[in-house]
């Protein structure tokens, strides 16, 4: 049958290991039914517009945190939203303080495929003074045992930026203004 | 949080307690199910629901195809099988084409509420017979690369970007939830803050791992369930670190797989099976798809919930589901429940994750919020007679996921809630021992139980009541 490799009893994952080499094998199930499988990549550029969050990434890479404040009844997001979830009314950008507090934390020892070459990294949810809601970011220069709920953090912003949720992420408070991360 | 007054987080919308009764009844008269793997190639999806329906079709032998009015099919993502339309071509393998259909999607949730679709189509009386098919097969990408298509279901300004990974996200979620109820009440006394957070997830991961051995330990008599294990709790803290302080034993898996429940009226339902089960209460709630955007106000409160209980709590804030709060009160409200712990026999819920059980248990009303590590280690959701490793001195109260739920049964997300409702439909037709090959899992004298399926950090949940309608001699 075509040269292609024969897998009897395998795992299936040696199957998707040969399928990536040699572009196809035939996988015999334990029912001694033979399966063709193929090598079937997709790639795609997708043309991302941040449309009415545009100002927020824009803000960063000029070293500023926005925030949204509603006009109607004064909810200041972290994350900002161009309408209030509450009352629907337009919000107005504000700039965010660039200190806040842990809310809440994670090491993720993996990710998305995409991510996994990061690993391990930290993710935070980060409070602001005066802010209503809270922020999600990398949380880097401290080690998993350091990182504690109510950690005072503050920003950095990278030099180069990528027009990212990713050109922001905090730092243990203190640590020093020459500090930079590895990732 | 620095909110300056608790909002009503419902913010002058309807609260979820007055649900609407109109409508026929409406009753599961049949399942069937796929054993959910790592993989089935040797079965595309439409032959993986093909199966699950035949057998739901065996269950009910004289309903002949001509009696189905129509479909509802789900599956969560194109991405998967990079099929699009893929319910198109599971409606006509089925063999049910020109007759009306509609694919649901609903992240997490996409197969609890495709029965809730089909539960609407009957109800409205726009079908007397509703087929509810639903399966994913996601053992066609690499797991990494699937972990990313899933998180492709969060935020993709703010949130995918920072690690594409829905693991990360849940145990952001239960470090809050620990730190809110362990932290905050149980180790109130230790003044060292660093010490009381660590003692406080030591605490609250070594209870996850008694969901996740009880869980695992259950699936040892479900046939279709895809890694049932004999675990102990240091084997479940000790598997590898995801996301901390989640292990690997405590995160459901990807998973092929495809189930079919049938839905009738009432009249067709005495005609079909002589042991129908009512579906009795149905409800829907949702969060903001950002774990950032919930807001900090006020628990949605149960009957068995005071006001002051919850004085100093921010609420859902990130540490609890306040969709599947709401759903809970709309579906026991539709059902005339007022202490589901009492008035129900079992519960199958979406622990996608160990912590999510214990997070559900409370947004469920099993217990008030804050007490979901004790209701574990009283033993309350565990099944009596089944040797955990620890003592359970309350087991049978309320079991939990006596099928092995999504940690050990897998997790192939448009059939994941359907294949609950097959699960609740055995136990309420005491049908465990002739399905599973084992009476162990049956629960004597079930006669109400819930299903609950839960979509993306609880930006939406579906609770549906199912109870058994014929007398049985105990």
């Amino acid at each position: 049958m075509t040269g292609r490799k024969l897998f009897k009893s395998a795992k299936f994952q040696e199957v998707n290991t040969a399928v990536k080499k040699d572009g196809a094998a035939i996988f015999v199930d334990k029912e001694g039914q033979e399966n063709l499988i193929i090598d079937n990549p997709y790639a795609i550029r997708y043309i991302h517009s941040y449309a009415e969050d545009t100002p927020f990434f824009l803000g960063l890479a000029d070293g500023k945190l926005r925030g949204t404040k509603c006009g109607a009844c004064n909810y200041v997001f972290a994350t900002p939203r161009g309408n209030c979830q509450f009352c629907g009314e337009t919000t107005k950008w504000v700039d965010l303080p660039l200190r806040g507090k842990v809310h809440t934390w994670t090491t993720c020892h993996f990710g998305g495929e995409a991510f996994l070459k990061e690993t391990p990294y930290n993710l935070a949810m980060i409070e602001f003074e005066g802010a209503n809601s809270v922020l999600l970011a990398r949380l880097k220069d401290c080690k998993e045992e350091e990182i504690y709920v109510g950690m005072p953090v503050e920003a950095r912003f990278s030099p180069q930026p990528q027009f990212s949720i990713t050109d922001i992420w905090f730092v243990p408070a203190g640590a020093g203004p020459g500090q930079r991360s590895k990732k | 949080m620095p909110t300056e007054k608790k909002r009503d987080v419902f913010s002058g919308t309807p609260t979820p307690s007055s649900p609407k009764r109109s409508g026929r009844r409406v009753y599961m008269v049949s399942g069937g199910v796929t054993k959910f793997a790592k993989a089935h190639p040797g079965m595309d999806f439409r032959l993986m629901c093909k199966r699950s329906f035949d057998q739901a079709r065996a269950a009910v032998p004289n309903l002949t195809l001509d009696m189905i009015d129509g479909t509802r099919i789900s599956y969560f993502s194109d991405h998967f099988t990079r099929q699009l339309k893929a319910a198109s071509m599971v409606l006509d393998y089925i063999g049910l084409n020109p007759r009306g259909s509609v694919r649901i999607e609903w992240g997490g949730a996409t197969g609890g509420e495709c029965i809730q679709a089909g539960y609407e189509a009957v109800a409205s009386g726009r079908m007397d017979v509703c087929a509810v098919t639903g399966f994913e097969t996601m053992s066609r990408v690499p797991t990494w690369k699937g972990n990313e298509f899933i998180a492709l279901a969060s935020d993709t300004n703010f949130d995918f970007p920072l690690g594409g990974f829905y693991t990360g996200y849940y145990a952001l979620m239960v470090q809050r939830h620990i730190y809110e109820y362990v932290r905050r009440k149980k180790f109130a006394h230790i003044k060292d803050e660093r010490e009381a957070q660590r003692k406080a997830i030591e605490y609250g991961t070594r209870v996850m791992a008694m969901v996740s051995v009880k869980n695992h330990k259950n699936a040892l008599t479900n046939p279709y369930a895809q890694y049932p294990k004999d675990l102990s709790v240091q084997d479940v803290l000790s598997s590898e670190m995801v996301s901390y302080p989640l292990t690997r034993e405590q995160i459901c898996t990807m998973s092929d797989g495809a189930a079919t429940v049938i839905l009738t009226n009432e009249e067709r339902a005495h005609e079909l099976s002589d042991d129908p089960v009512l579906i009795s209460g149905v409800g829907c709630g949702t969060d903001t798809m950002r774990l950032a955007d919930r807001p900090f106000g006020k628990v949605l409160l149960m009957p068995h919930e005071k006001a002051s209980d919850y004085a100093d709590l921010d609420y859902p804030g990130v540490h609890s589901f306040r969709a599947g709060r709401s759903a809970g009160m709309e579906a026991f409200g539709h059902a005339g429940i007022t202490d589901p712990k009492k008035e129900l026999d079992f519960v199958e819920l979406h622990d996608a994750y160990s912590s999510s059980e214990i997070q559900t248990y409370e947004d469920l009303g099993l217990c008030k919020y804050g007490e979901g590590y004790d209701f574990v280690e009283s033993g309350a959701p565990f099944l009596k007679g089944v040797d955990y490793g620890f003592p359970t001195p309350k087991a049978g109260m309320i079991p939990v996921n006596p099928s092995g739920g999504l940690i050990a049964c897998g997790h192939p997300v448009g059939a994941t809630g359907i294949m609950q409702g097959v699960f609740a439909f055995w136990q309420l037709q005491n049908k465990i021992a002739e399905k599973f090959g084992s009476p162990r899992l049956q629960i004597a004298n079930a006669r109400r139980g819930a299903i609950h399926s839960h979509a993306g950090t609880g930006s939406a949940v579906t609770v549906t009541v199912l109870e058994s309608t014929k007398r049985r001699s105990p």
